[in-house]
């Protein structure tokens, strides 16, 4: 049986589009072919997760349908009861089978490994996200398709952007009128297009041509500076490694927007010119945006609340270190269980402390500090810098540089 | 003290501005506030107004700019 991977090839594509041909049509002519919408959902599953990737396919629905029971059941009780340890209890079920396959991962433990399958990281959020709301009571009545729709919708299930279920439902709902939906098939193709030459032209450029060449030639060096391997090729690998990135990425995110609004659905961005930002608040503004907003509202806000509701601290500045702490790791630990991953959480958490100690200086001492286009450049230079080291470390190339 | 004159005077401390006078300005955009000084607002909220803010009902585009909060307090009593 045939196995196509999301966004990999024109075929897919082309078997994208012409697919969903008559669910856009009926969108345009103020239907949504729910049924239709189903049906297309789970041939392209099978597509994903079929063939030789059957192993994925079979988690997959384990996945589903543990995640499905554990709302379901956390439903029914929040209806009559609220205790604190039924919730925790459920929050740490639902992230149950994603730490099984990151400590299969990280530990080499094949025995876990078979509860793996591709967006098993994106889902989750999705499912965290909905048992947080459910304690909160602004998701009060979810209904299982309602459920099985928002978690399994193709075109951002394999790699975000994640959403929040009450917008996406809102957008299920509420059909756009004619014109609206004119404009978001519109919008729809210029992502398409311009996520091709992100991930297609500039991705292939700086990761496929380029990428390993420089990577032999930093290989070449890794003696250099008391065995640190710190080269100049070392410093071209950060940048061209930082644009492959960006340009993979926000591309692969491009194309999930755009086939989101081919189906009335207004996907969240997850880039806004992020190697402009001007510090690095500023740069987890505009970065990988979907989970960076994910983090901010479920793990930075929540812990925060909760240490200023039973004021285990009372220094505000001092809540927000441990809250950012906490908020980097969890992140560093959510991308992967190995030194690298953990490093880059921490390596944030504390520049974004540096950054609140700079800015409560800055407004204390350096009032006369100008304002110009020149103080800009220096700024989005320390921050561009300081990101793109960041992601040297993420890419994992040190580990391979000084411990391979 | 009525709860709009509440909400004004947790909004000047929180972001050390007057905001009597910007009431529909945008306080993220502006800088006057973050991520932080949204918790803050909730638990001084909270306490001040007597009301429950579940943090799921922070949407940052429901909740910035001073006439906005006042409105949303409102509704949640």
């Amino acid at each position: 049986m045939i196995n196509l991977q999301p966004y990999a090839s024109p075929t897919y594509f082309i078997l994208l589009i012409i697919t969903l041909l008559p669910a856009m049509i009926a969108l345009y002519y103020g239907r949504r072919l729910q049924i239709y919408e189903a049906v297309w959902t789970f041939g392209f599953l099978v597509l994903t997760f079929g063939g030789n990737k059957w192993h994925q396919g079979l988690a997959l629905i384990f996945y589903v349908i543990f995640q499905l029971l554990l709302i379901l059941l956390y439903q029914r009780y929040r209806k009559q009861h609220n205790s604190t340890v039924v919730f925790i209890t459920m929050v740490l079920l639902s992230i149950l089978p994603l730490v099984c396959v990151k400590l299969a991962a990280g530990l080499a433990l094949q025995k876990l490994s078979f509860l793996g399958f591709l967006g098993i990281s994106y889902l989750t959020f999705k499912t965290v996200q909905i048992i947080m709301e459910q304690r909160d009571g602004t998701i009060k009545a979810i209904r299982a398709r309602n459920f099985l729709r928002f978690l399994l919708f193709f075109p951002t299930v394999s790699s975000g952007p994640i959403d929040r279920f009450r917008r996406f439902q809102a957008d299920v709902v509420k059909l756009p009128d004619r014109d609206t939906y004119a404009r978001m098939l519109d919008k729809g193709t210029q992502f398409l297009f311009r996520g091709f030459v992100y991930k297609y032209m500039l991705g292939y450029l700086f990761g496929t041509l380029w990428l390993p060449k420089i990577a032999q030639l930093a290989m070449a060096h890794r003696q250099a500076f008391h065995g640190l391997g710190l080269s100049w090729s070392l410093l071209f690998y950060m940048y061209d490694y930082s644009m492959y990135l960006f340009f993979d990425f926000a591309g692969y995110s491009m194309f999930a927007i755009g086939i989101s609004y081919f189906l009335g659905i207004k996907t969240p961005q997850n880039f806004n010119a992020p190697f402009i930002s001007h510090n690095i608040k500023d740069f987890w503004n505009r970065w990988h945006m979907s989970l960076s907003f994910w983090f901010r509202d479920f793990i930075f806000m929540r812990v925060t609340f909760f240490i200023m509701k039973k004021r285990l601290m009372k220094n505000p500045v001092r809540i927000s270190q441990v809250a950012y702490l906490i908020n980097f790791l969890v992140m560093g630990f959510w991308h992967g269980l190995t030194w690298y991953y953990i490093v880059y959480g921490l390596f944030h958490a504390v520049a974004i402390i540096l950054n609140d100690v700079w800015l409560r200086f800055k407004k204390k001492h350096l009032k006369g500090l100008p304002h110009n286009s020149l103080t800009e450049g220096i700024a989005i230079f320390i921050t561009f810098n300081t990101v793109c080291l960041s992601f040297l470390i993420f890419s994992g190339f040190l580990n391979t540089l000084w411990f391979r | 003290m009525n709860n709009e004159k509440k909400i004004l005077q947790i909004l000047n401390e929180l972001t050390g501005t007057d905001v009597s006078n910007k009431r529909d300005d945008n306080l993220f955009e502006t800088g006057l506030m973050d991520s932080m000084a949204s918790v803050q607002l909730v638990v001084d909220l909270e306490e001040a107004c007597h009301v429950t803010i579940p943090i799921s009902e922070f949407d940052r585009n429901e909740w910035d700019t001073a006439n906005k909060i006042i409105q949303k307090v409102a509704t949640l009593q």
